[in-house]
């Protein structure tokens, strides 16, 4: 496997490290990502580690693509080899349905399941969170049972509630914000996923494995 | 301390934003136009990175109990001390309990009032950043309200305050037209509508704000959009959804995206884009990264020259 370098802007670099969303690719992002956080390149600023790729963030005026290109490259090699640590296992407990989950009872008849299956299934399987992105806290979960992959609302909700738990194609994720949001809501964790004063700030972590349990509504 | 006694339309602590917690899809935040930011610390001798207020469209009134130097940088927004007018771009001495009162700006979004000490709150993370989506940094992490008492740092000893000349403010000023370097995606858009991206104007929506900035112009959709698997987002991407308008992603962008991106504002040109303004005229210039670099090394070493 050898990372495909590209200019993302004139202070930013995406490294490839395959091309589909798999187990394979989320281990190289955990790897590298861990790699540049404890051993820093010279003149980077940020990454933002996704599903297959990290974008490396850098001062132009102190380093250059060439050089962040070749300081990467020296930690995969390294990283590529190494073992990863163990990952946490994060239990996040949800109301499914009724107003916590509006979508509960469209995705099942989409699937031809009753709501109860559908939370079964949703509940029983183990996820890993292969990024947190796009808002802060926000962990794309890996690891949906296929037969509950479900497209995103033709149109957004102008703003979900912050908890809610909701399915995108293949992916399933809590809104750690009140934000407007596409995903198919069916269900409601009441615990905070953002928490300044908590560490980590982020309930979810990169890398960590997540289930949900189901709680009743007066739980 | 600074009473706050109306605090414009969204007014908010800044300072040079916190980098570094990408991995958790927290974007840097920070000064819009930290060019104007950096100037306004160098006229009242704070640190170029000392936190100040951002004022956007409308400045507000505000008591100083103490007495400062301030200075008011960024878009010009016509500005009284005790009833007197006071010059944009100036350190002026203020005496303890003087009342600052800031109008709304004609050209331009930010202003940015800096004062002698900088506006002092705990830094959140290494930064007195306002980061408004998630409630962190700044004051209380929210915009400034009428009856918010501010402290005052300590003068620092950095240096003397400076003043800068109208031709040097003239080549630091805000453009209107901003460079580009190519996206990532920019292949997955036809050569007509590359074309189009540069050659038709944009128009500024009223959906422009700290997280990014909506434009409407030519339509340019992808040929590609549905196919992108999410990755990481840089600040200044010009990214487009289905609808072929393009939106800009700013300093409190989001981490990851998955629509295609034709382009990226290039470092030189970030801070401008801080000061388009909802029906302002844009338009966008293709260059290359070497270029982009030498224009920020170059913007840097006007600064170097009037920093002290």
């Amino acid at each position: 496997m050898i990372p495909q370098f590209a200019a993302a802007s004139d202070r930013s670099l995406l490294v490839s490290l395959g091309s589909g969303i798999s187990l394979d690719t989320h281990r190289r992002v955990l790897a590298l990502s861990r790699a540049v956080q404890t051993d820093p390149i010279p003149g980077v600023l940020n990454i933002h580690p996704a599903y297959c790729s990290v974008l490396v963030v850098f001062d132009p005026l102190l380093s250059t693509h060439d050089a962040v290109c070749a300081a990467v490259i020296e930690r995969w090699d390294r990283a590529s080899h190494a073992s990863l640590p163990e990952t946490r296992v994060v239990e996040v407990p949800v109301r499914y349905g009724g107003s916590d989950g509006p979508d509960l009872d469209d995705v099942a008849s989409a699937h031809g399941l009753t709501a109860d299956r559908v939370v079964e299934l949703h509940s029983s399987a183990q996820y890993v969170a292969a990024f947190v992105g796009f808002v802060p806290a926000f962990a794309y979960l890996a690891g949906l049972p296929p037969e509950l992959a479900t497209p995103r609302l033709s149109t957004p909700r102008p703003s979900v509630p912050a908890g809610s738990v909701g399915i995108a194609g293949a992916q399933t994720g809590v809104y750690p914000f009140a934000t407007p949001g596409g995903w198919r809501l069916i269900g409601r964790t009441p615990l905070l996923m953002f928490d300044a004063s908590r560490t980590p700030m982020s309930l979810i972590e990169i890398g960590d494995r997540v289930r949900f349990v189901r709680v009743s509504e007066h739980a | 301390m600074i009473l706050v006694e109306s605090p414009g339309l969204q007014t908010t602590v800044q300072d040079l934003g916190r980098p570094g917690y990408g991995p958790q899809g927290i974007s840097a935040s920070g000064a819009a136009d930290p060019l104007s930011l950096r100037i306004g610390n160098a006229l009242v001798g704070n640190r170029e990175g000392t936190a100040a207020l951002e004022m956007t469209l409308v400045g507000g009134r505000y008591r100083l109990q103490t007495p400062v130097v301030i200075a008011i940088t960024g878009a010009a927004m016509a500005a009284k001390v005790e009833g007197a007018p006071v010059e944009h771009g100036r350190a002026l001495d203020v005496a303890a309990g003087a009342v600052v009162e800031i109008g709304s700006s004609k050209d331009g979004v930010r202003s940015y009032l800096c004062v002698s000490g900088g506006i002092q709150v705990a830094p959140f993370l290494g930064s007195a950043s306002t980061h408004l989506l998630t409630g962190i940094g700044g004051f209380e992490g929210r915009a400034l309200r009428k009856g918010d008492s501010l402290p005052v740092g300590p003068r620092q000893k950095h240096a003397p305050p400076i003043s800068i000349s109208r031709e040097m403010a003239a080549r630091l000023a805000p453009r209107k037209c901003i460079r580009v370097t190519h996206g990532l995606q920019s292949d997955c858009f036809t050569d007509e509508h590359r074309a189009l991206f540069v050659t038709t104007p944009y128009c500024v929506t009223q959906e422009a704000n700290r997280m990014g900035l909506r434009l409407e112009g030519t339509a340019i959709p992808s040929t590609t959009a549905a196919t992108m698997i999410t990755e990481g987002v840089a600040l200044g991407a010009v990214q487009v959804p289905s609808s072929g308008q393009p939106i800009i992603l700013f300093v409190e962008q989001q981490t990851t995206g998955g629509y295609p991106k034709i382009a990226n504002v290039i470092a030189a040109d970030l801070p401008s884009v801080g000061q388009l303004r909802p029906g302002d005229e844009t338009r966008f210039e293709w260059v290359s990264i070497e270029t982009a670099v030498a224009l920020l090394r170059e913007q840097e070493s006007l600064m170097r020259g009037i920093l002290p």
